[in-house]
């Protein structure tokens, strides 16, 4: 069941579109050739990357005039938030248990 | 005990890392606090822990031992609801026992090694979503 998480997950996984994501939360909106500039590859690469992350949700673009516009939309992190708050309880109820069944081992 | 929001799990426990280290790794004694599961303390062993099935998932979670360094350190791949993940068990002795840290992470070391050279990491990307999410609000 391939879920929004996985999706996420596999789309921020590359570390160049994760900076091209971070770099549009951080700065706004850019256009390609703006991101190029920071990016350290070429404009091909920057569009296909652009492109994983649209397919994702996370950046949604508008064209203005001659150029395109790409926008950031961290809302679309939220179910790898959620992820996180449900492993995060997890693992702190095991370690819990973890502990539990440390003390009865002394016996 | 510590938690951050990058899925890192640490605490100290007055016990001694080889006994820790027994509790993390003998199937029946990870029944006992973490789920029912086949598991073997050998690199390359694929398994499986089963818990209740839910709606929309058997509860099934598709693991594959990884590291194996007795009483320092144990790590297993983490695969289900289509989520590839992996635990890494670490056993620090401390004076007053062993301090045990947990962290979950969405991506396969090996695949973090492939992106040698970036200068950005995931786990500081995980720590940075909180502040994110915040900012939405």
């Amino acid at each position: 069941m391939p879920s929004a998480e996985a999706s996420i997950f596999k789309v921020l996984a590359d570390p160049t579109r994760r900076a091209i994501f971070e770099r549009l939360r951080r700065d706004g909106d850019q256009t390609v050739h703006a991101l190029t500039e920071s990016a350290g590859v070429s404009q091909p690469m920057v569009s296909k990357h652009l492109s994983a992350l649209k397919r994702a949700r996370l950046v949604c673009h508008r064209r203005r005039g001659r150029e395109t516009h790409y926008r950031a939309r961290p809302e679309a992190l939220a179910p790898l938030v959620d992820w996180m708050r449900h492993y995060g309880a997890f693992w702190q109820d095991r370690f819990d248990r973890l502990e539990d069944l440390l003390k009865r081992m002394d016996r | 005990m510590t938690t951050t929001r990058s899925l890192v799990i640490e605490k100290e426990l007055p016990h001694p890392p080889e006994k820790v280290w027994r509790a993390l790794t003998q199937g029946p004694l990870i029944k006992e606090w973490l789920m029912e599961n086949d598991f073997q303390p050998v690199v390359g062993h694929r398994f499986n822990f089963r818990s209740t099935p839910m709606p929309q998932w058997n509860g099934v979670i598709d693991s594959e031992v990884l590291v194996v360094e007795p009483n320092k350190k144990l790590s297993y791949s983490w695969n289900a609801l289509g989520l590839e993940s992996v635990v890494v068990w670490t056993l620090l002795a401390t004076s007053g026992g062993t301090l045990v840290r947990m962290e979950q992470s969405g991506f396969r070391p090996d695949q973090q090694h492939a992106y040698q050279g970036a200068n950005y990491g995931w786990q500081k990307f995980i720590g940075g979503l909180e502040r994110v999410v915040a900012g939405l609000q």
